[in-house]
Parts: structure tokens; C-alpha cells; sequence
């Protein structure tokens, strides 16, 4: 049997379960459930704070998010900005075990429809990331604090979230790509 | 806000190994892939399905045993004001497609040699701090449009965890088996 670090891509099924595993963990250890999102507010107002601190420290949002139960405020460098600071590294770890590191400056589902330039890729990448996290923080999480964690946890807010993330990501898709489909092409293994 | 900026080191520590395991996870299973998200949404390639739905199923009968045990006190649940978590969702899925990657799996994708992932990440915090501003106006009209508190369906429908979760596994394994007979082929590059 071939070491499995050394293999590219697992079983999807076989990650679930391990992401799975890794919430029993955190729930059990660390009192945590797993999330990403909120650490992009501390980012974002540790950047406004060297300019306006009193903004942050009197903003709603920003209190909410961090303000500490007697005053003050709680850590932005805290549990989840570590684990996503460690996400970088981990996700590096087995790309470069699997020797499945990533060149390409745009993928190739998007160069197929909207070609090479790079800037376009860029741009389109940089408002979907500004959608992206201003969505998250409206619905209250993302993929990994609402989708797994609340989803194990059968939050009524976490199915929402969920269920109109995919009915709203199959609509910008439909837009984004149409439904012309290129199946025969796709679904060659050489490809 | 700079006086208290970093959290004990027990805490960083077990985030960084969170942080680690998970990366590592992400990459291993494909959705670090650009087009292996976007593809979901276009029905050719379901890895995202599958990988979310496992880790709620064994993450569920995990978390939930764990507190039918007595070894964990309390559960995370995400307070419910329908309004925002749907239209945040929407929103949220639109940003998915356009990206390509979700916040974790953009970090996560970064890690693996995406540029177009660093790029996303940078909106991503514009984004962050563009909300921090909307907020007021925001969840004053829509924060109270349904809001049920930090609820789940097992307390909303007054039923045990165990059944909803024995559903949960039932229709996720029925959904595997229909997906590995006829579902599309990803494509693997």
C-alpha cells in the first residue's frame, strides 16, 4: 500500500469523517466548535484601529464580535485566528507531501470560460471574497461554522444558512457558466 | 483594543493544531480546488456534498454522545434570526461561486499555491470591515425577522436529537449511493 501523505486526493468521505472526528475534538478539549469567519473582522479592524481606534472600540459590530462580558475587549489573536493562520500551513503540508502543490494562476473550469487574463481572474476573485465574507458575517458564519458545526449541531440557523448558500450558489452558477453542458469532455479521465 | 491582543497559549496552541489537522484535511479532500467547488454548483462534481455531509453525521453522533455523556456541559449553537442567516446565505453563495472558495477552504487554498485564493482573502477582509459598518443599519430592519434564539430543530419540533439524526444519516447514505451509481465523474484536474 502506497504511504497515504504521499496521495493527492483522499475519499471525500474519508476527510468527512476526519472533520468530523476533529469537531469531537474541539467540542471536547477546547470547548470550541469549529469556525473561520469571524477572525477576517479582527483582521480587518486591527488594520481601521491603527488608524481610528475609537471607531473600532465603539462600533456595534466590532463590540459584539469582541467586546469581553466586564468591559474591554477579548483577544483578536485568539483560538480560531491561530487555526486559520495554521490552515495555510496545514493545507501546505499536504500539498507538498501529495507533491499536488497548485501552479496555475487561474483554474482551468474559469479559463475555459472566461480565458487566461489573469486580472480578470483577480478581480472576480477579490469581489467574491468581499461578497463572500460580507454574507457571512450577515448570516452569522460560513461553511465551516454554520455548514459543519451548526449543521452537526442541527441549529435551525445553520440548515437556513445552508440550504440558501446552495440555492443561491446554483442560481450564480447557472449565470456564471450556464447549463451548456460539457459532459462528455469533463467526464474523460485524461482530461 | 491592542491592550489585550493575544489569547493565552494553551488556547493558540490547540488552535494551531485545529488549524493544522483541518488544512491538512481540506487539501487531502480536493475542496481547496477551485473547480471542484464551482463544479458543485454546477451539479458535475459533488465532493462538497459529500465531504460536508459525512463530517455532520459523524460529527453529530459524536458531539451529541458526547453530551447525552455528561462530558461535554454545552452545545455552540448559532442564535436564529431567519432574515439574516438566509440573505447572509444567499449572499454568502454568490461570493462562494464567484471566489470559488469558501473562507477555510481559500486559506486552506492559499496553502496549497492558489494565487487567486490570496486575492479572495484580501476581499475577504474589505468585506469583513465593510460589514462591521453595515451592521447597524442591517440588523436593526432584519435581526428581528425571525428571531428564535439559539435554537435547534430537536427543540423546535420537540423531538429527540437521536431521531433527527438517524434521518440525517439514513438520507445522507441514500444520497451517497444515488450519487456514486449515477453521478457525474469529476474531472481531475
Amino acid at each position: 500500500m502506497r504511504n497515504p501523505l504521499r496521495i493527492a486526493r483522499w475519499s471525500p468521505y474519508v476527510v468527512g469523517a476526519g472533520i468530523g472526528l476533529l469537531s469531537w475534538a474541539t467540542f471536547y478539549f477546547m470547548d470550541k466548535a469549529l469556525g473561520t469567519s469571524t477572525s477576517f473582522v479582527g483582521a480587518a479592524e486591527c488594520a481601521v484601529g491603527l488608524i481610528a481606534p475609537e471607531h473600532v472600540e465603539s462600533s456595534d459590530y466590532f463590540l459584539k464580535e469582541y467586546g469581553a462580558k466586564g468591559g474591554g475587549f477579548k483577544p483578536i489573536l485568539d483560538w480560531q485566528m491561530a487555526l486559520d493562520i495554521a490552515l495555510v500551513a496545514g493545507a501546505f503540508l499536504a500539498a507538498w507531501l501529495g507533491r499536488d502543490l497548485q501552479g496555475a494562476a487561474a483554474p482551468s473550469v474559469w479559463v475555459e470560460r472566461y480565458g487566461p487574463s489573469r486580472i480578470k481572474r483577480y478581480a472576480v476573485a477579490f469581489a467574491g471574497g468581499f461578497v463572500l465574507l460580507f454574507g457571512a458575517r450577515m448570516a452569522g458564519g460560513c461553511t465551516s461554522g454554520h455548514g459543519i458545526s451548526g449543521g452537526l449541531q442541527l441549529a435551525v440557523s445553520s440548515w437556513t444558512f445552508f440550504v440558501s448558500m446552495f440555492i443561491a450558489g446554483i442560481a450564480a452558477a447557472w449565470l456564471m457558466f450556464g447549463f451548456a453542458s460539457r459532459t462528455n469532455k469533463e467526464a474523460a479521465p485524461h482530461v | 483594543m491592542f491592550e489585550n491582543m493575544i489569547a493565552e497559549p494553551r488556547v493558540l496552541i490547540y488552535g494551531i493544531l485545529t488549524g493544522l489537522v483541518f488544512g491538512f484535511l481540506l487539501h487531502k479532500g480536493g475542496v481547496t480546488r477551485y473547480n471542484v467547488i464551482v463544479n458543485q454548483f454546477r451539479f458535475k462534481d459533488h465532493t462538497v456534498l459529500k465531504t460536508m455531509l459525512t463530517a455532520i453525521v459523524v460529527g453529530a453522533i459524536g458531539v451529541w454522545g458526547m453530551m447525552q455523556a455528561g462530558l461535554i456541559e454545552e452545545l455552540h449553537v448559532k442564535g436564529a434570526a431567519l432574515a439574516m442567516n438566509a440573505i447572509g446565505g444567499g449572499i454568502f453563495g454568490v461570493g462562494m461561486v464567484m471566489l470559488g472558495y469558501c473562507p477555510g477552504t481559500a486559506l486552506a487554498a492559499l496553502g496549497s499555491g492558489s494565487r487567486d485564493a490570496g486575492v479572495g482573502i484580501v476581499g475577504m477582509v474589505f468585506g469583513a470591515a465593510a460589514y462591521t459598518e453595515a451592521y447597524p443599519w442591517i440588523s436593526s430592519r432584519l435581526g428581528p425577522i425571525g428571531n428564535l434564539g439559539k435554537v435547534t430543530f430537536a427543540d423546535l419540533l420537540h423531538v429527540s436529537p437521536w431521531l433527527l439524526i438517524a434521518g440525517l444519516a439514513v438520507a445522507a447514505v441514500s444520497l451517497f449511493v444515488v450519487l456514486e451509481r449515477l453521478g457525474p465523474r469529476p474531472r481531475t484536474d
